[in-house]
């Protein structure tokens, strides 16, 4: 025990001499996506968010070179700490952007507390008690949540659509069901139902959906369904093959490029697919424009537009980068004045201005959509209307949306 | 391998008369679930008829594709004793030269067939260069096949990145047909009929059309003869004269050439993306312990259990339905570890 001791001490000395030296000259960021699994596509996307973010900066930030270092995971929570504690123990990043999945990022929330000089700035997961309850204070959230995503969809398809009655298809964890509960919530509240019986839970990476489309009931108006990347273009497939024809409306990212782009059939059934989310892709707006063009030019074998992972991680990456020069690249203290700055942090996105909560939560713009087929034949998303500023809480105080309970395969309940 | 049918049954029957009671009283439940219109009282019990009858069918022809996996993987073992843990990957990059031919060309057969014969010539040059060095070295070989499946994995993930592929199958090969079965009658007598995609018929007749076909070579050709007397006594066998490299050869590129038409197969009824060699290795597994390592028609037996446990989990219990499957492996390791083709 002393003699591990004393081998640490060694080599914490050794590093601390050395480490006066490197600081002065780059930052270590660590990003983390999912380059593996059943997600691996919308991790590629996330990936070209954190270079374009880095590519417009330069590599530089508050006069300090910025060394990049990835880590992979397949969306489960383990693999994401495995990956972030490499990141964070071995590599020694002082910043971190990642990861991907829902479940992922409340592990990885878990783990930020445990290292509290290190700034942890959430990917594109967008579980709701991330943020929401438990927070840790060394996390922050500059792309919005899957409940805030679906800001206004539940009142559109009830006063536009004129549904009543719905299933509903979702992988089985923390980020579907927060979508639920953000989608049912208002849905519900008009009148809208989605009786336990009429919900499916499948787990992540699924292939085989024809027996849960066999299962579906017939007596309701549509379909919500919230399934991402691979498991949403199996789903879509095999709902076509099966001669489906109940309306379908979609999660945030079951009709979002990462499904639409991929190769093979044309999903034309898709199109008129209500959905919302925090971007769309026709968004007439030069901010939303000069992003596709810059993603368009940095990667032409990417989608034909920028996907959500795409803009959350260059959200992300863009304001740790952005707090960077606020602090003129000075992590010496642990990053305490830098994570202030980020606190502190108000800046235009490509889909507007963003700013965090007192949980340190994003409260930005969200987009309600419609699948449309572009000029060239492209799916895109086109705007139907865009709800400003939503915030994690939906509107209440923090207390009152707390008395709505932690999201789950039941709540709402929607009798 | 090769009780020959109506001496076995008539056998079966006389030494087992209540279990062939038992089967026999099953399979008429089960046909008049199928063909009968469901009374009130087993609606509320089960559910629609609709659900059911899909859901058997879906369990039944995903058992197909799992056949068609895992019989390759289970006739390499049965022959060499190698556990070849880059099955999966096989399967894979089937699929992806298929893809990329399929779309070359405009024509889905010829990516099949391509996806067969580059597997099968992949599976020949593994054996050749790779295992024959280790022969005997089971535990070797198998390292190996991990480190192999492992490399492929990243070089497929290079080359066709992460995106998911879809086959475009023939148009006559798409949508849906009815069949002659009624799901329900409704209240003007018009009776509605079960719409069952005809791609996933497709793939059962292909499935069945390999099993007889492999049954076909195992047992009545001279090749299948040795093939055979290898899997009883490898060293015999050579002893007697017969060049075993070039059966083990043989074996492998067929093994491995069904995996590559698997992907194919698999891929359109499905899609492909990175992750599914290790979930297509996972299922042969199972299938495998399930039906007996070595054993083709144990491959069929577990691959359609392991279908339909999977399906009806899927529709019955979603969440908790991956439980079944590994419910059965346990039931099955532990009433009979050999697997339930499988010889003691």
């Amino acid at each position: 025990m002393f003699r591990l001791g004393k081998t640490t001490l060694v080599a914490a000395t050794v590093l601390a001499m050395a480490s006066p030296v490197a600081a002065q000259e780059t930052v270590k960021m660590g990003a983390l996506a999912t380059l593996e699994g059943a997600f691996t596509v919308l991790g590629e996307d996330s990936m070209r968010g954190v270079y374009m973010a880095l590519e417009e900066f330069n590599y530089t930030a508050g006069g300090k070179k910025i060394e990049l270092i990835t880590g992979s995971s397949d969306a489960s929570p383990d693999s994401a700490i495995r990956a972030t504690r490499k990141l964070v123990e071995q590599d020694g990043v002082q910043v971190m952007v990642g990861p991907l999945s829902g479940s992922e990022g409340l592990a990885v929330k878990d783990y930020a507390k445990t290292q509290p000089n290190v700034t942890f700035l959430n990917g594109s997961s967008a579980a709701q008690d991330t943020t929401l309850r438990d927070p840790a204070d060394n996390f922050f959230r500059f792309g919005t949540e899957g409940a805030q995503w679906m800001a206004g969809l539940g009142e559109y398809v009830y006063k536009e659509k004129g549904y009543r009655k719905l299933a509903v298809l979702a992988e089985d964890y923390s980020f579907p069901y927060t979508q639920v509960f953000g989608f049912l919530e208002p849905f519900c509240r008009l009148g809208g139902k989605a009786p336990a019986d009429a919900r499916f839970w499948v787990p992540i990476g699924n292939k085989d959906y024809s027996s849960v489309i066999a299962a579906l009931p017939d007596d309701v108006d549509a379909i919500y369904v919230a399934l991402g990347g691979a498991d949403a273009v199996n789903f879509l497939t095999q709902y076509e093959q099966t001669g489906g024809e109940l309306p379908l409306i979609g999660g945030s990212i079951t009709v979002d490029q990462t499904v639409l782009g991929s190769k093979g059939r044309t999903r034309d059934f898709v199109v008129g697919t209500p959905s919302a989310g925090p971007i769309s892709d026709t968004w007439d707006d030069s901010r939303w424009a000069g992003f596709v063009a810059a993603y368009k030019k940095q990667f032409p074998d990417g989608f034909p537009s920028p996907s959500l992972f795409a803009h959350a991680y260059y959200v992300n990456t863009k304001a740790a980068l952005l707090a960077l020069d606020t602090v003129d690249g000075n992590l010496s203290d642990g990053g305490k004045a830098y994570r202030a700055a980020l606190a502190a942090l108000e800046f235009e996105t490509p889909t507007g201005m963003v700013k965090l909560d007192e949980r340190r939560n994003a409260v930005a713009d969200i987009f309600l959509t419609e699948v449309a087929e572009g000029p060239d034949g492209n799916l895109l998303n086109k705007t139907i209307k865009v709800i400003p500023q939503v915030s994690q809480t939906l509107g209440l105080s923090y207390d009152e949306f707390l008395k709505y309970g932690a999201v789950s395969r039941e709540n709402p309940v929607c009798e | 391998m090769g009780d020959s049918g109506a001496g076995g049954m008539r056998q079966f029957v006389e030494r087992h008369t209540f279990w062939a009671i038992i089967i026999l009283l099953a399979a008429a439940v089960l046909l008049w679930m199928i063909f009968a219109v469901w009374p009130e009282w087993l609606i509320s019990a089960i559910g629609r008829k609709k659900t059911f009858v899909n859901t058997l069918l879906n369990g039944v022809t995903l058992g197909g594709l799992y056949f068609l996996v895992a019989s390759g993987f289970t006739l390499v073992f049965g022959l060499m004793r190698n556990v070849n843990l880059a099955h999966g990957s096989l399967y894979l990059l089937g699929a992806y030269i298929g893809y990329e031919v399929a779309e070359a060309s405009g024509n889905w057969f010829l990516g099949l067939a391509v996806a067969f014969l580059a597997m099968a010539a992949s599976g020949v040059l593994m054996q050749v260069l790779i295992f024959r060095r280790m022969e005997g070295d089971d535990l070797r070989q198998t390292l190996v096949t991990i480190a192999i499946s492992i490399i492929a994995a990243d070089l497929m993930l290079a080359v066709w990145t992460g995106t998911t592929y879809q086959f475009a199958p023939p148009e006559w090969l798409f949508g849906a047909t009815t069949l002659p079965i009624v799901s329900v009658v409704k209240a003007s007598g018009d009776p509605v009929f079960i719409k069952y995609p005809i791609y996933r018929l497709t793939v059962l007749g292909v499935a069945l059309t390999v099993g007889i076909g492999l049954w076909l070579f195992l047992n009545r050709t001279k090749i299948g003869m040795m093939i055979r007397a290898g899997v009883n006594d490898r060293q015999m066998l050579s002893a007697s004269g017969v060049n075993v490299q070039l059966l083990f050869a043989l074996v492998f590129a067929i093994g491995a050439g069904l995996a590559g038409f698997a992907g194919v197969v698999g891929g359109t009824a499905l899609s492909i993306a990175p992750g599914e060699d290790i979930r297509y290795l996972l299922a042969s597994l199972i299938v495998v312990i399930v039906g007996g390592l070595g054993s083709v028609t144990g491959a069929a037996i577990g691959a359609l259990l392991i279908g339909l446990a999977e399906q009806f989990g899927l529709a019955y219990f979603p969440t908790y339905g991956v439980v079944l499957t590994f419910l059965i492996m346990v039931v099955v390791l532990a009433v009979r570890p050999q697997g339930l083709m499988g010889e003691g």
